[in-house]
């Protein structure tokens, strides 16, 4: 049996005859001068790229794949101290208490008429099930907020096209959290006991601000990308979702039992309509809600206890099953939102659904069957077409501005380029290995900005210098402008890259934050001049107010610290110029180092354990006299009667007590 | 400074000038040199043609958010376009654009006016860059030197390796012979705005 799948496998792959040529370098001659961005150009486009088990997302300028910059979004970051500082752990906080590391697979980036505009891009924790939002002027996670009765939160943080909502899909199904329900139950008991949630994710128009709307109780199914419809389909979601076998072990054989898994089509202004009108129900639960205010440079984390749940089996018709061939991953619709495209993972040919024809199928209920008391639409009567054959493990696809789709295939090694109306394969190239996700720019909006394709790949083998067991994944830019894609580039990444979406530079660069300004601080530890250091106590807690300018600190001498205290250094950089940050290190320091922004302050906390003079510093080289940048805390014996002081240069300023 | 006989500046200067003109003249080639290869080396890339290259330097940094540095200070005062045109001439307006930190010590124009005119003429030669150069390398201190972190008497290092001496009389500061007569605090240093020109000891 076994012999025959490979046998069938392998008759497959030279029929279509797309294996790549191991470690061949098919870039064509031209392809350096059309990625040479020289030196000090800018890159064409942003690549907002997921770093997958880093939980961080990557920022790269496109063509030329040089990396930018990390930003922590959901793991604590030994760059800038995020998750370290006092100001924010907060960002990490969750109901199960401080996760300082967790999985980001999906960046989303923010649409109006659903075009990118620019302002946000969300990304995905898919362990412990989170959105995240990070602000692009200031390339900072500014809100993350955990998602109750979920599991594995991987279809998830897509948006509808307004950015009305970010969504939420449970890829676990597990029993819920909410009072009153059993969670302590044996897990043969799967098809009773587990549920899925889909839960919308609204998003204030102006602030951005997150909430959890409502949420969609829906069968046990492992829930796995979605997209939002557009133009016609607006009001309308698709969720993949495979194991609609209700398996609970051994996923891999007995999730694949079944010829058809399904997509979900909900239609989320209906269930909006419900959640307005009351038709759903409350339930008790715990989730964190994180929110970084820019002003006072703080978290402000806290637990919400209230959730809205909607039953589509009672609200009949917010919720529509359509058959898709396989364990169906990627879910995508076409710029137009007339076409659902579902890559089923096992399957050997790409459905391609027609909203119309959905929308007829329903108002005529043409359904085949019901699927734990949800309506299952006929295949036959919502699918525009097959592409037949078009390679092996099709998994995701992105689309052009010329009506063509781009899939990528897992198992060949490949994008295929096809054409959404015709459903004519137009042409393949192999990728370098094992291709996972990929993006045009603007790829899943109604505007897609064309021109390159880039590969996320998961194995590279021999496409770098060895680095030991672990090697570099890695992103391939292909050229689309032509008819025949063509290999530009490999450059290395960070993480994992899952999902990546790419955006013209000029939607976001002339946003970029330089500074903070000083006098806008509420830091309230904030020195927002020298004259406001100072060093005070309150019982053991030792709070030291500092200011930090090119190139000293003040105060740089504190003495009257003991054992037994904890200290705060709450830094604040003065500087008022861009690309200034100053960093703070001490001796012995058993939680982090940090970097303080212009005009920011940050806190790090400190338990000495021994008696000593100590010194600290700023670990970036901020200026020529970086390395004087210094001072010194002693540190007494517990019940020492040394007077608290500080000082910086010739004037002593006296204790504050 | 007033207390200075004009010719003994003069002469002192031309002696400097003289010393250096071996040097400066081959710094003016080498200069030429570079900037020839910089304009031979055009940008290429289509993806990028909307955006022009950055071939200047840290001062040719578009930034109207941040607090401005000395640079763009001085170049904002109408007292100091003597000194603004002296930091062009001498290719130092990227240096003090940069991190720094940097004290500067800024003649007005009415300091530069105490010069010689035809002196000063001469300095602005490209042949006399390096001494030039020399006199405004003795204008600047890499460090911040606040006036309450100054002892009276204190001797500070300047950028071309030479001492000022510090007078400090109450609040009343001096640098060499010249009056501190305003202080300007700058994204990358500060600035005391001297009546003076200060002159590098003989060596």
């Amino acid at each position: 049996m076994k012999n025959l799948i490979i046998l069938l496998l392998l008759a497959l792959v030279t029929t279509i005859g797309c294996k790549p040529k191991s470690g061949v370098s098919v870039a064509t001659g031209d392809a350096a001068s059309k990625v040479y961005v020289a030196p000090g150009t800018y890159d064409e486009f942003y690549n907002v790229v997921s770093g997958g088990f880093s939980g961080q997302m990557a920022i790269y300028g496109i063509p030329s794949g040089r990396l930018f910059r990390e930003i922590p979004v959901f793991s604590a970051d030994p760059e800038t101290g995020w998750g370290y500082t006092e100001e924010t752990k907060g960002m990490l906080m969750t109901s199960h208490g401080f996760v300082p590391w967790d999985d980001l697979h999906h960046p989303a980036l923010s649409t109006t008429k659903g075009i990118h505009d620019g302002r946000w891009a969300f990304g995905n924790a898919n362990n412990t099930p989170r959105i995240a939002r990070i602000d692009m002027k200031t390339f900072k996670t500014v809100e993350i907020i955990e998602l109750p009765n979920s599991s594995g939160n991987h279809s998830s943080p897509f948006i509808t096209e307004n950015t009305e909502y970010t969504v939420a899909g449970t890829r676990f199904s597990s029993p819920p959290d909410y009072q009153g329900s059993n969670p302590d139950v044996s897990i043969n008991t799967y098809k009773e006991n587990f549920k899925g949630y889909i839960s919308f994710v609204s998003v204030e128009k102006e602030s951005g601000k997150m909430d959890v709307a409502f949420q969609l109780q829906i069968p046990p199914l492992n829930t796995d990308l979605a997209r939002a419809g557009k133009g016609p389909s607006h009001d309308w979601f698709f969720f993949s979702c495979y194991n609609s076998e209700q398996a609970f072990t051994l996923l891999e054989v007995n999730a694949s039992q079944k010829d058809k898994d399904f997509i979900l089509a909900v239609n989320w202004k209906k269930a909006e309509e419900y959640a307005k009108s009351g038709k759903g129900e409350m339930k008790n639960v715990k989730y964190a809600h994180n929110y970084y205010d820019e002003s006072t440079h703080n978290t402000i984390s806290e637990i919400k206890e209230q959730v809205l749940v909607l039953d589509p089996k009672e609200l009949k018709d917010v919720l529509y099953l359509i058959p898709c061939p396989k364990s169906p991953h990627g879910c995508d619709v076409d710029p137009t939102g007339q076409f659902i495209v579902g890559s089923g993972k096992l399957a050997a040919l790409i459905p391609v659904f027609s909203f119309d024809k959905i929308q007829k199928a329903i108002a005529a209920k043409d359904f085949e069957a019901e699927y734990d008391g949800i309506p299952v639409l006929k295949y036959e009567s919502v699918l525009h077409g097959e592409v037949q054959k078009p390679g092996l493990g099709p998994l995701h696809t992105e689309f052009d501005d010329k009506g063509n789709a781009y899939t990528s295939f897992f198992v060949s090694s490949e994008i295929v380029k096809w054409n959404v109306q015709s459903l004519q394969v137009l042409d393949r190239v192999p990728t370098y290995y094992s291709i996972g996700h990929l993006c045009v720019p603007g790829g899943p909006t109604a505007k897609p900005w064309g021109k390159y394709v880039i590969a996320y790949n998961k194995i590279t083998k021999d496409r770098y210098l060895p680095t030991g067991p672990e090697l570099t994944q890695s992103a391939q830019l292909y050229s689309i402008e032509g008819d025949k894609m063509e290999l530009l580039l490999d450059f290395p990444t960070t993480g994992e890259p899952h999902y990546a979406e790419a955006i013209p530079a000029d939607l976001v660069q002339g946003n970029s934050v330089k500074i903070f300004k000083i006098e806008e601080n509420n830091h309230p530890y904030a020195a927002k001049g020298e004259k406001e250091a100072k060093v005070f106590r309150e019982g053991n807690k030792v709070h030291v107010v500092m200011s930090s300018i090119r190139s000293h600190f003040v105060p740089d001498n504190i003495e009257g610290v003991k054992i037994g205290d904890e200290v705060y250094f709450h830094v604040t950089n003065l500087e008022q110029d861009w690309d200034v940050p100053h960093g703070f290190a001490v001796k012995g320091a058993d939680n982090a180092e940090m970097l303080i922004m212009p005009g920011e302050t940050a806190t790090i906390k400190w338990v000495p354990n021994r008696v000593g003079v100590f010194p600290f510093y700023c670990t970036d080289f901020c200026s020529a006299l970086h390395q004087e940048m210094q001072g010194y805390i002693r540190i007494s014996p517990a019940g020492s009667n040394i007077p608290l002081t500080f000082s910086t240069g010739k004037v002593a300023v006296e204790s504050t007590k | 400074m007033s207390q200075l006989n004009n010719n003994i500046i003069t002469n002192y200067l031309n002696s400097l000038v003289m010393k250096n003109v071996l040097y400066s003249l081959i710094c003016v080639s080498l200069v030429w040199l570079a900037s020839s290869c910089g304009s031979s080396e055009t940008k290429s890339g289509e993806a990028t043609a909307e955006t022009a290259a950055n071939t200047g330097g840290q001062e040719a940094v578009i930034d109207d958010v941040s607090q401005k540095d000395v640079v763009k200070i001085a170049v904002g005062s109408a007292d100091h376009t003597t000194l603004v045109a002296a930091l062009k001439q001498a290719q130092y307006v990227d240096d003090i654009s940069n991190a720094g930190p940097f004290t500067v010590f800024a003649p007005t124009n009415d300091a530069f006016a105490k010069v010689p005119k035809e002196t000063l003429d001469d300095l602005m030669k490209d042949e006399n860059r390096a001494a030039l150069q020399n006199i405004l390398e003795y204008h600047v201190a890499v460090g911040v030197y606040r006036q309450e972190y100054l002892n009276d008497g204190q001797t500070v290092g300047m950028a071309n390796g030479q001492n000022v001496t510090i007078h400090l009389n109450g609040d009343k500061l001096m640098v060499n012979e010249a009056n501190v007569i305003a202080t300007i605090p700058a994204s990358n240093g500060l600035i005391y705005v001297v009546d003076g020109v200060l002159l590098p000891p003989a060596k």
